[in-house]
C-alpha cells in the first residue's frame, strides 16, 4: 500500500527526478492536473446527471428557454479567471525551469574554476548561462540517426580536436551542464525525459537547454522528432559519474584523441610517400 | 382573408416522380455529369468514407506492428509511410471533405435555397478531390512518403526523401486544397446571397455558421501550404533553397509556414462539428439551443484566434522565449469560447426531455469526449509542459481526442441524423446503438491509455519500443480498443448498406427537427422546395407546424386528405 500512491503519481505525471528543471516542470504539471481534474469531474459530473434527471418520461415537459445572460457572462468570466490563474503560476515557475542553476559545492572543480571551455563565441540571447558563468558546455550535435556529444578542451583555435562521444554522453555529478544542440542533416529532437524537457535540433540553429544530475546513474532518453527509417533507434544515454571520475574519464578521451591523430598521421605521412599528397588527400 | 373552406395544409410536399425520358438523370452516367447539389453531396459522402475505411486499415496494422514491444510485423520504413498516408487520408481526404460533403447537401436546403451559387464548380471540388485521392494513393504502387503527414523540411527535401512519394503527398494537398477552396468560396457565396427570405444572419442555423467560418478559414490558411509545398516542390526538383540551411535557407521557415496553416486547418476540422451538435441537441432535447448567439459568437472568436496560436506546434524550436509566451496566452485564450459552447451544449439538454436516438448518443460521446481533448490541450498549451509532452504519445491521444471523439463522433451523429432525408429511410436503431457503444468504448481503450505512454516516455512516430516499464500492457490494450473501435465503424457502414433496402420508410420530418430541410420530401426533389417559405425564427419548421395547427384547429380532416405544401401560403 505504500508504494500505491508513488505508483499511482507516476501513472498521470511525466517522467522526473534527474534535474531540478524536470522537477519543477513534474510540479508545474501537476498543479494543472489538478486544475482539470476538478474541470473534469465537474464537466462531466454535471453531464451525466443531466442526462439522468432529464431523460424522457411520461409527462415531462421540456423548458423552453433560450438561454440566459448572467448564466453565461458568468461562466466565461470563471474560464478566463482559471486560466489566467494557470498563466500566472506558469510565470512563476518559468525562470526554475529555464535558467540553470550554479553548480552545487561538490561538482566538477575543474569547471567551477575554469567554466564553460568550448572557446567558442555564441552571441545568441537565448542561451542561458548560471549566475557565476560557469557550466560544462557540451555540444549535443544530431544525425541521421546518432547523438554525437563533443566536450570542452579543444586544443585548437577552431575547435578542432575536442574529445566526443556517441550515444552515451558522460558528465559530472552536482555539476551545471548546458548544451548547444545542432543538427547535422535533418531535424532531431533531444529528449532525456528525466533531465527535463525536449530540445529541437534544427540545422542551421542553435538550441539551448541544461541540467544538475544530484547523484550518479543512468538516465535514458531517445531522438523525438520524426527523422527518417531510424529514428526508433536513435536512443540516447547520460550517465553521470562524480566529479573526479569524469575529469579522469575526460583525460582519457583527450589522450586517446591524441593518440590516434598521431598514429593517423604518421600513416598519411607513409601514404604520401608512395603515391604522393593528391592521391591520399582525395581517394 | 379566406371566404371559402381552404383544404386542410399539411407539413409535407408532394411526391415528384421522375419523368423516364428526363434527359441525363438516368444511370450511372448522370452521376458523372451532375451538378445537383444533394447528388454531388453523396458523392462526397461516399468518397469519404472510403477513405475514412483505408486510413482505419493503415491505423489497424500500425496498433497491430505496436502490439508487442521490438515486434517485426512492419519493417520501419512501412511503418513511416503508414502513419504518413493515415494522417494525410484522415485529415485532407476524410474530415475535411466529409464536412464539405454535409454541407453540399445541406446547406441550400436550410437556408431554403434551390442548390448552390455555382453547380459547375460545385462538381469541380468533388472531381478535384477524387484526383488528389488517386494521384496520393498511387504512390502505393511505387514508393508512399515518408516524412509524416506534416512533411517537416530538410527530412522531405530531395536529399532525405529522394522518392516520389513526397511529391505524391505534394499534389495530394494542392488537388485537394484548390478542391477546398473552390468550395469554400461556394459556401460562402450560397450562404451570403441566397437565403429565405426572413433568414437574416440572427436565423442563420448554427451548422450554417460552422459552414461559413469552415470556408472563411479554408480560404486565408490554405493558400499558405499550397505556397508553402510549392517552395517544397520547387526545393526537391527546380534548384530553389527555401528550406536548405545550407545555401541560406531555414528549415524552420517550413514548420511556420506549416504550422499557419495547420492550426486553422484543425479548427476547419471542428467547427461545422460544433453546428452540428447545436442542430442536433435540441432537436434530440426538445428545446431550443440554449445560448444561440453565445454559440454563433463564439465560433466567429474561434475561428479568428486560432490564427494566433500556431507557434504552440513549435514550443521545443530556438524560438525566442516572448513568442512561446505570447502564443501560450493566445491558446488560453482560445480556449474560453470553446469551453463556452460546451456548456452551453450541456445546458440546451439540462431541463429537456432527452430521447436517447442514436444521433444524440453520437453528440453525448462528443461532448464526454471532447472535453478531455480540451483539457490535454491546455496541458499541451503550458510551454514547459509540453516541453515534455510533445512528440510523444500524450499528443496522439489529445489530437484522437479532439479528431475522433470530436469531429468523427460529430459526423456519425449527422449521417444518423440526415440519413433518412438523403435516402428516405431511417437507419436500424438497434445497430445504431451498437455501433455507438462499440466506438465509443472501443475509443476509450485505444486512446486513454495513450496519455500516459507518452507520460512514461515514448514518442510519436515509432516503428518499435522497448519492454521498459508498463508500455507493452499499455500499448497492448490501446491496440485490443482500436479493433474494437474498428468494428463499431464498420457496424454503421453495414447499418447504412442495408437500410436502404430494409429501413424504415421515413417521411419528411421522422425527428420533429427545426431546420427547413425537414420541410420538404425525403429525399427531396430536384429543386429542393416547391415554396421556399418565409423564415421567422431561427427554428422555422417550429413556425410552420405552428401555423399549420392555427390554421387547422376546429377543421375536419376527411380521409387523411392530403395538401402538397407549395399550395398553402405559409406566411406569404
Amino acid at each position: 500500500m505504500s508504494h500505491l500512491a508513488p505508483t499511482l503519481l507516476a501513472f498521470f505525471t511525466p517522467r522526473s527526478g534527474g534535474s531540478p528543471n524536470a522537477d519543477e516542470i513534474n510540479t508545474l504539471y501537476k498543479i494543472t492536473l489538478v486544475i482539470a481534474l476538478v474541470i473534469f469531474i465537474a464537466f462531466e459530473g454535471g453531464l451525466g446527471y443531466t442526462l439522468w434527471r432529464y431523460r424522457a418520461r411520461k409527462g415531462a415537459v421540456p423548458h423552453q428557454t433560450h438561454g440566459n445572460t448572467r448564466l453565461e457572462v458568468a461562466w466565461t468570466l470563471a474560464a478566463a479567471v482559471v486560466l489566467i490563474g494557470l498563466a500566472v503560476v506558469t510565470f512563476t515557475k518559468l525562470a526554475a525551469i529555464q535558467d540553470p542553476s550554479n553548480s552545487g559545492p561538490n561538482g566538477d572543480r575543474v569547471i567551477a574554476e575554469s567554466g564553460d571551455e568550448s572557446g567558442v563565441l555564441y552571441a545568441s540571447n537565448e542561451r542561458k548561462l548560471p549566475p557565476n558563468g560557469k557550466s560544462l558546455n557540451i555540444t549535443v550535435i544530431g544525425k541521421q540517426f546518432i547523438w554525437q556529444y563533443v566536450y570542452p578542451g579543444s586544443g585548437e583555435r577552431d575547435g578542432l580536436g575536442a574529445p566526443y562521444s556517441y550515444e552515451e554522453m558522460v558528465v559530472p555529478t552536482e555539476t551545471t551542464v548546458t548544451l548547444d544542440i545542432v543538427s547535422q542533416d535533418v531535424v532531431h529532437s533531444w529528449w532525456i525525459p528525466e533531465l527535463g524537457g525536449k530540445f529541437m535540433a534544427v540545422p542551421g540553429y542553435h538550441n539551448y537547454t541544461w541540467f544538475k544530475i544530484p547523484k550518479p546513474g543512468i538516465y535514458r532518453g531517445q531522438c523525438a522528432a520524426l527523422c527518417g527509417r531510424g529514428h526508433a533507434r536513435m536512443i540516447a544515454t547520460v550517465k553521470a559519474v562524480p566529479p573526479a571520475q569524469f575529469d579522469a574519464w575526460l583525460a582519457y578521451q583527450k589522450q586517446e584523441l591524441k593518440e590516434a591523430n598521431a598514429e593517423a598521421a604518421v600513416e598519411r605521412a607513409k601514404l604520401n610517400a608512395q603515391t604522393g599528397p593528391a592521391r591520399v588527400e582525395n581517394p | 382573408m379566406a371566404t371559402y373552406a381552404a383544404p386542410v395544409p399539411q407539413v409535407a410536399a408532394h411526391h415528384v416522380e421522375h419523368d423516364p425520358s428526363e434527359k441525363g438523370q438516368q444511370g450511372w452516367t448522370s452521376w458523372i455529369t451532375t451538378t445537383d447539389h444533394k447528388r454531388i453531396g453523396i458523392m462526397y459522402m461516399v468518397l469519404t468514407f472510403m477513405f475514412f475505411c483505408l486510413g482505419g486499415v493503415e491505423a489497424l496494422i500500425m496498433r497491430l506492428q505496436l502490439g508487442a514491444p521490438n515486434n517485426t510485423l512492419v519493417s520501419p520504413e512501412t511503418y513511416n509511410q503508414l502513419f504518413t498516408m493515415h494522417g494525410s487520408t484522415m485529415v485532407f481526404l476524410f474530415v475535411v471533405p466529409a464536412f464539405a460533403g454535409l454541407a453540399n447537401y445541406f446547406v441550400p436546403l436550410m437556408i431554403g435555397a434551390r442548390d448552390m451559387a455555382y453547380p459547375r464548380l460545385n462538381a469541380l471540388s468533388f472531381w478535384l478531390l477524387l484526383a488528389g485521392g488517386i494521384v496520393f494513393y498511387a504512390s502505393l504502387f511505387w514508393n508512399p512518403p515518408e516524412a509524416g503527414w506534416s512533411s517537416y523540411a530538410p527530412l522531405s527535401s530531395a536529399i532525405y526523401s529522394p522518392s516520389g512519394g513526397q511529391d505524391a503527398w505534394i499534389y495530394l494537398i494542392h488537388l485537394t486544397g484548390i478542391s477546398s477552396i473552390v468550395g469554400a468560396i461556394n459556401f460562402y457565396a450560397t450562404i451570403a446571397n441566397m437565403r429565405a427570405r426572413g433568414m437574416s444572419w440572427g436565423r442563420l442555423p448554427l451548422f450554417i455558421w460552422g459552414i461559413l467560418t469552415y470556408s472563411v478559414l479554408i480560404i486565408f490558411a490554405m493558400p499558405v501550404i499550397a505556397g508553402a509545398v510549392t517552395m517544397l516542390l520547387t526545393d526537391r526538383h527546380f534548384g530553389t533553397h527555401f528550406f536548405d540551411p545550407s545555401e541560406g535557407g531555414s528549415a524552420l521557415l517550413w514548420q511556420h509556414l506549416f504550422w499557419f496553416f495547420g492550426h486553422p486547418e484543425v479548427y476547419i476540422m471542428v467547427l461545422p462539428g460544433f453546428g452540428l451538435i447545436s442542430e442536433i441537441l435540441p432537436v434530440f432535447a426538445r428545446k431550443p439551443i440554449f445560448g444561440y448567439k453565445a454559440i454563433a459568437a463564439s465560433t466567429v472568436a474561434i475561428a479568428f484566434l486560432g490564427f494566433l496560436t500556431w507557434a504552440h506546434h513549435m514550443f521545443t524550436t530556438p524560438t525566442p522565449e516572448v513568442i512561446l509566451v505570447f502564443v501560450m496566452l493566445s491558446s488560453f485564450l482560445i480556449a474560453v469560447p470553446t469551453g463556452v459552447k460546451m456548456l452551453n451544449w450541456v445546458a440546451t439538454l439540462w431541463a429537456g426531455a432527452i430521447e436517447f436516438k442514436t444521433p444524440l448518443l453520437f453528440c453525448i460521446g462528443f461532448l464526454a469526449l471532447f472535453v478531455i481533448g480540451g483539457i490535454s490541450g491546455v496541458f499541451l498549451a503550458v510551454f514547459p509542459v509540453d516541453w515534455q509532452l510533445n512528440e510523444t504519445y500524450f499528443v496522439v491521444a489529445h489530437i484522437h481526442f479532439v479528431l475522433m471523439g470530436g469531429s468523427v463522433f460529430t459526423i456519425f451523429a449527422a449521417i444518423y441524423y440526415w440519413y433518412p432525408k438523403i435516402t428516405g429511410r431511417m437507419l436500424d436503431e438497434r445497430l445504431g446503438k451498437l455501433s455507438f457503444h462499440l466506438m465509443f468504448w472501443g475509443f476509450l481503450a485505444t486512446f486513454l491509455i495513450q496519455h500516459v505512454i507518452g507520460l512514461d516516455g515514448m514518442p510519436r512516430r515509432v516503428y518499435e519500443y522497448d519492454n521498459v516499464g508498463h508500455l507493452a500492457l499499455y500499448n497492448q490494450i490501446s491496440t485490443v480498443g482500436a479493433f474494437i473501435l474498428g468494428t463499431g465503424v464498420v457496424t454503421t457502414i453495414i447499418n447504412a448498406w442495408r437500410s436502404l433496402k430494409h429501413g424504415v420508410i421515413a417521411g419528411s420530418d421522422p425527428w420533429k427537427a427545426n431546420t427547413l430541410e425537414w420541410f420538404t420530401s425525403s429525399p427531396p426533389p430536384v429543386n429542393n422546395f416547391d415554396v421556399i417559405p418565409l423564415v421567422r425564427s431561427v427554428e422555422p419548421m417550429k413556425d410552420i407546424r405552428r401555423e399549420v395547427q392555427r390554421r387547422s384547429s376546429g377543421a375536419v380532416v376527411a380521409g387523411g386528405a392530403t395538401v402538397p405544401a407549395g399550395a398553402t401560403q405559409v406566411g406569404a
